[in-house]
Parts: C-alpha cells; sequence; structure tokens
C-alpha cells in the first residue's frame, strides 16, 4: 500500500513538471509566432510601399523624360521605318 | 464540607446551578444562527458564482486580457498589366491628451523639430489646448500632426512624452497623380471612394478589420489567444481596363492639343474594339489626388462621363447605315445636294462648304448635311429613334461611374420634320463622348455594339447586341476610310502604316437654348480599318486659337494617340508606310465606295 502510493506520488510530480514544461514551451513557440506574425505584417507594408516606389518611379512621364533628355532617343521618322512581314517581305 | 467543594469544582458542568441557568432553547438558537450564517454565505455564493458570474469574470480578464482591432488596408488599383495606380500605406498620426503631457524645453524642441514645425508654435499649441481642456473637460484631444511616415513616429514614441501617442491609420497615394485622376478617382480621410473607381467598386476595395483578445503577461507580451480570433480581410485589388502607356498617350497628346488650340476643355476615350474594355480615357482641366488642397471644383468633373454635347457630323454615318440596312439607298445612289441649302418649314439647313450632286459614300467623305437630312427624309422617326436607342443614345451607359448622363434623345413622336433632319447630322441631340465612343464599335465591328468595361475583360463577349447588318457595317467602314483620305475631311487622321476610318464633327454650342459662336470639334475613328482593333474619340471644346474644324483640331490628336497606340499594342501595320498624298483606291473590293 505505501508503494502504491509512493508511485503515485512520483507519477502526480513528473505529471505536473510536464505540464510546467510544455506549457512554458507552448508559450515560447507562441511568442516567436507572434514575431514572424508581426514580421509578415511589416514586410507586407515594405512591399507595398515598395510598389508604390516602382510605379512612382515608372510613371510613363518620367520614363519619356529620360529616354528623350539622357537617351537622346527618338520616334524614327516615317522615311526610315521598314515593315518587315514573313508573307509580303520588306516593304517600305 | 471542604471535600465536597472540592467535588464541585472538578464537576462544573454538572453544578446544578448553572445547569439551571441553560435553557434548552439557547442551544438550538445557536444552531440556527450558526447555520443561517452558512446560509447567507451559500447564497452569497451562489449570487456571486451563479447569478453574478457575468460581471466578475469581466472584472476578473479585465486584469489580464486586452482586445484589439486589426486594421485591414483598401485593395489596390491596377492597370491591366497590374501597374498600381492606387495604393494605401500605413502612415501614423500623432496626438496629444493636453492636461496629461508633461514636456520638457529639450523635449519640445526636438518633437517640433519631427513634426517639422516650430518648437514656440508647438508650445503654445499646446498650452492654449491645456487652458482650453481645462475648461471643457470634452476637449481634452489634439492631434498634433496627421499621417507621419511611421519611421518618424517610432523617433517621436521613443522621446515618451507622458500624454503624448500616436494612432495607425492609411494613406492612399496615387503614383500617376493626374494623368489618371478621372478614371481612379479619390477616396477622402476616412478612406470612402468618392470619385471614380474609388466610388464605383468601393464595396469590393473594403477591408473588414479584424478583432481578436489575447492575454497580456505583466511585460506586456502576449502569451496566448482568447476566444476565437477574427481575422482582418484586406480589400479586393482591381484591375482596371486601362492600359498606363496608352492613357499616357491619351492624356499628354490632349493636354498639347488644348493648349495649342487655346480651347477651354476636352476629353479623349480610347475603347478595345474586340473586348469594349476602356484602354484609356482622360480628360482636361483635371487634378491631381494626391494633392487633397484641389479637390474640388470643376476640374473633378469626368467630362467624358458626365458632360453631353451636340455630336454633329459623326453622327451622319448612323443615319446613313439605318438608310442602307432598310434598303433606302444604296452606297452609289446619287443625291442632289446643290445649292448647298435646304429648306424645311421655316428653317434652312446649309453645308459649310456647298457641294453639288453627291454618293451617299461622298455625303460621309465631304460630310454634307444636306445629304445627310435628304436621306433621313427617306426613314420613318420611329426607326430613326429605335436606332439611336440601339446604339445607347439616350440610355445611361451603366459603368458605375458617378454622374454618368444618358444624354437627350426625344421621344420619336414629338418630332417634326425639321427636328427629324438636323438629328441625322447630329443637332438636337446629345450624348456623351464615351457614349459616341461606344457606338462607333457598331461600325468597327460587324454591326454590333459591346458593353463598355471599366474593369479589364478576361474573356470578351463574343458579340453584342446587333444593330446593323454586317454587310451595311462593312460598307460604311470603307465610306469611313474614304473621309480620312485627301478629299475627305480628315486627312489629319491619317497614320502611316495603318488604314484608318473616322468622322469629324464640328458642333455649334448649345448656350441656354441658342447656339452661340462657339464649337465642339471632334473626331472619332477606328483602325486598323482592315480589322479594327482601337476606337479613339476625341473632344475639343471651344477652340480658339483660328481653328476650329474636327479634322484640323480633333482629328491630329486621334492620328498621334491612335498611331502609338497600335505600335504599342504591336499590331500589325495593313498599309505602306507613305502618308496617302492622293484619292486612290484601296486594295479592298470596296475600295470603289
Amino acid at each position: 500500500m505505501v508503494r502504491l502510493n509512493v508511485f503515485l506520488l512520483l507519477a502526480v510530480l513528473l505529471c505536473s513538471l510536464g505540464v510546467v514544461t510544455s506549457q512554458h514551451r507552448a508559450r515560447k513557440l507562441f511568442q516567436a509566432l507572434e514575431a514572424e506574425q508581426e514580421r509578415a505584417r511589416q514586410l507586407e507594408v515594405e512591399f507595398g510601399q515598395l510598389q508604390l516606389e516602382l510605379s512612382t518611379w515608372g510613371t510613363a512621364p518620367r520614363i519619356e523624360k529620360i529616354a528623350r533628355e539622357k537617351l537622346r532617343m527618338n520616334t524614327p521618322e516615317v522615311d526610315k521605318v521598314v515593315a518587315s512581314s514573313p508573307a509580303r517581305g520588306v516593304s517600305r | 464540607m471542604m471535600k465536597f467543594t472540592g467535588q464541585v469544582a472538578h464537576k462544573f458542568a454538572e453544578s446544578p446551578l448553572l445547569r439551571l441557568s441553560l435553557p434548552p432553547w439557547r442551544s438550538r438558537l445557536l444552531a440556527v444562527l450558526i447555520l443561517s450564517s452558512f446560509g447567507v454565505l451559500i447564497g452569497r455564493a451562489f449570487y456571486l458564482q451563479v447569478l453574478n458570474i457575468d460581471f466578475l469574470q469581466e472584472k476578473g480578464e479585465s486584469r489580464y486580457r486586452r482586445d484589439f482591432e486589426i486594421s485591414a488596408s483598401r485593395g489596390r488599383i491596377a492597370d491591366r498589366h497590374g501597374d498600381v495606380l492606387a495604393i494605401s500605406t500605413p502612415m501614423k498620426s500623432i496626438w496629444a491628451v493636453p492636461t496629461e503631457v508633461n514636456i520638457s524645453p529639450e523635449q519640445t524642441r526636438r518633437l517640433a523639430s519631427l513634426l517639422e514645425t516650430d518648437a514656440k508654435i508647438l508650445a503654445e499649441k499646446l498650452d492654449k489646448a491645456d487652458k482650453i481642456a481645462r475648461e471643457d473637460k470634452r476637449k481634452n484631444f489634439l492631434f498634433l500632426r496627421r499621417q507621419i511616415p511611421p519611421p518618424v513616429a517610432d523617433q517621436v514614441a521613443a522621446l515618451k512624452v507622458p500624454g503624448i501617442g500616436q494612432d495607425q491609420e492609411y494613406r492612399r497615394f496615387y503614383p500617376t497623380g493626374e494623368m489618371t485622376a478621372h478614371m481612379v478617382g479619390f477616396t477622402g480621410v476616412d478612406d470612402k471612394g468618392l470619385e471614380g473607381a474609388e466610388l464605383a467598386f468601393h464595396q469590393q476595395l473594403l477591408g473588414q478589420a479584424g478583432s481578436r483578445s489575447v492575454i497580456k503577461d505583466r511585460r506586456g507580451q502576449i502569451v496566448e489567444d482568447v476566444g476565437s480570433v477574427k481575422s482582418p480581410q484586406d480589400g479586393k485589388d482591381i484591375l482596371l481596363a486601362l492600359d498606363s502607356k496608352i492613357q499616357y498617350l491619351a492624356y499628354s497628346q490632349l493636354k498639347q492639343a488644348i493648349a495649342d488650340n487655346k480651347a477651354k476643355a476636352g476629353g479623349i476615350v480610347v475603347v478595345d474594339v474586340r473586348t469594349g474594355e476602356i484602354l484609356a480615357l482622360a480628360n482636361w482641366p483635371t487634378y491631381n489626388p494626391n494633392n487633397r488642397e484641389s479637390l474640388s471644383g470643376a476640374q473633378l468633373r469626368n467630362r467624358a462621363v458626365t458632360d453631353t454635347f451636340e455630336p454633329g457630323s459623326t453622327l451622319k454615318p448612323f443615319t446613313i447605315a439605318l438608310a442602307l440596312d432598310n434598303n433606302k439607298v444604296r452606297y452609289d445612289t446619287v443625291i442632289n445636294c446643290a445649292p448647298g441649302r435646304l429648306t424645311i418649314g421655316p428653317a434652312t439647313i446649309s453645308d459649310a462648304h456647298p457641294h453639288g450632286a453627291l454618293t451617299v459614300a461622298q455625303v460621309i467623305q465631304k460630310s454634307s448635311n444636306v445629304g445627310a437630312a435628304k436621306i433621313a427624309a427617306m426613314l420613318p422617326a420611329q426607326k430613326m429613334w429605335q436606332m439611336f436607342d440601339d446604339i445607347g443614345f439616350g440610355r445611361s451607359p451603366r459603368l458605375g461611374f458617378p454622374g454618368e448622363v444618358s444624354g437627350r434623345v426625344r421621344p420619336w413622336k414629338s418630332w417634326r420634320p425639321i427636328e427629324q433632319a438636323t438629328m441625322s447630322y447630329g443637332h438636337g441631340i446629345s450624348v456623351s463622348l464615351i457614349q459616341l465612343a461606344r457606338a462607333y464599335t457598331a461600325f468597327a465591328r460587324d454591326g454590333d455594339v459591346l458593353p463598355l468595361s471599366l474593369m479589364r475583360v478576361d474573356t470578351p463577349q463574343v458579340s453584342g447586341a446587333r444593330v446593323f447588318a454586317p454587310k451595311t457595317a462593312r460598307e460604311v467602314r470603307a465610306m469611313l476610310e474614304m473621309a480620312v483620305l485627301p478629299g475627305g475631311t480628315a486627312p489629319k487622321a491619317q497614320i502611316p502604316g495603318y488604314r484608318v476610318a473616322g468622322k469629324t464633327g464640328t458642333a455649334y454650342k448649345l448656350e441656354h437654348g441658342h447656339y452661340n459662336r462657339q464649337y465642339i470639334s471632334s473626331f472619332v475613328g477606328f483602325a486598323p480599318a482592315s480589322d479594327p482593333r482601337l476606337i479613339v474619340a476625341v473632344m475639343i471644346d471651344e477652340p480658339s486659337a483660328g481653328q476650329h474644324y474636327g479634322g484640323d483640331v480633333a482629328a491630329p490628336v486621334f492620328s498621334s494617340v491612335m498611331g502609338n497606340s497600335l505600335r504599342t499594342l504591336g499590331i500589325a501595320p495593313d498599309a505602306p508606310l507613305q502618308v496617302a498624298q492622293s484619292p486612290k483606291p484601296t486594295p479592298t473590293p470596296k475600295a470603289k465606295l
């Protein structure tokens, strides 16, 4: 009877220690999850800002300005354009 | 005796004296009292644990449980290729509770520099708000600055001034600014769509804020969730039919033409013939949606959709098509247009340049009012009204744009002969530019019209509502091609490398029921004529730099926007690269038109 009681006492002690450690682990993991989720939100925000930046830098007026002024590009004159098609060959 | 006394001391309870002084009810009373106090305790416990449990649970939870809202962002608006046209990004607003603010001069100086204001002004502002708050407790709140970038807000938080806090909010950005202003629209401070696509698609764009309750520990860290988490639903992204490149071409050319012609206003619409998508829509004057101060006044009007005008000659092809459809005329029927005037009842119709005898095809090519009126006289009023109705005049285009108008087509029963005659060349009837562009899909396609779409269409409708027979549509298309060739009204609409078809319009403006000496010049056309892909409709209001004919004012805009758009889309040229210099037959069987 005494041996059984001692055994049960040990079992209870072990179980309660197990509960404490698993709870602790769960909280640690939960905090890590929280941190990652926060990071995901931050990245989402950053993605939005980068998209905004991308379309701001990529607006057509800016591209045209750079093409014309910096790169000195021009729409070709009509007499300099050569149209080619597989069926008709080259035509001017 | 002594001995007896000693015995009495030992047997105290048996003392007859004491026994007499304890009546039997006394112990019962005590038992009842004790039991009833237990009863009170049980009752109280029952009250607390069963009847009043909610209140106590709530009080208990409030010690460790925190509820908060998770904000959701508004959806993005992008063009057909996914280039962002409107996007929300989180910003912070800085507020103060004046009575709790406790700030040192050094902190004031640093806070002021972060908020881009003067330290003196900031201190005065806080002082004043403090005085007001002490008189009226409800006014104990003050926004110091709204919508500042989060990194700056973090620096403000690092100052740790008591009584100063921050909130998250979203700010909407429009990277393409005034170029797409009428198409995209804008939102108010509270993230509500007020104009354009922002209003049309408000419900889809709107996000649903979520909520969650958590348990926090002493250090403020979240330990676990309690109850269910309602995750936030971000608003849906909207892909418009708009093509940024074509929109830029349309906008910049329109702006240029308005400056060159010293015009008051203007609009341009580009429509995809195969899908009915609106690839570009621009108006002048416009505004910058990023600048809140500019968001009022006439420049907000999306003229292409909300303003109607008398279209003038751009309607002639519809009269002719109806006559062709009903076998009243053939393309080579000769109409006598001499001497350039026609009197119906009290009124006289005249041509800008008098013509002699013209074929039906030449009536379009030379844009003869007299010819169109004579052809209209062959048609019953009801049929004409029905045709206008079928192509969408007098009906709302139902795009979902705010303030879209249906234009005005009077019921046919009240038409007088002179009115039917003027309607044949586009007077006495009013349409919006977008309706006009859509109506031309009947010629660009083989006689059917598609509903227009603001959003990208991935599975286009194969055919729309039929208005004209395919043969009629092809014949009118060939006539419209002649109008652009030398000898027509709009040789300036030509594009090297592409066959173009289109019609000019020059109409007097109707103001307060009278025609004044101001014009609206327009051009509607499509290309490539062998297999039309795009419709461009241009309208210039009150050109006043000397020229006012649609062929001189609006046609060059058409030519440049259409030509560049076709190249952008990689559509193969269907004509030699030289501009046609003299009238010559086109290589199709319809060339004899």
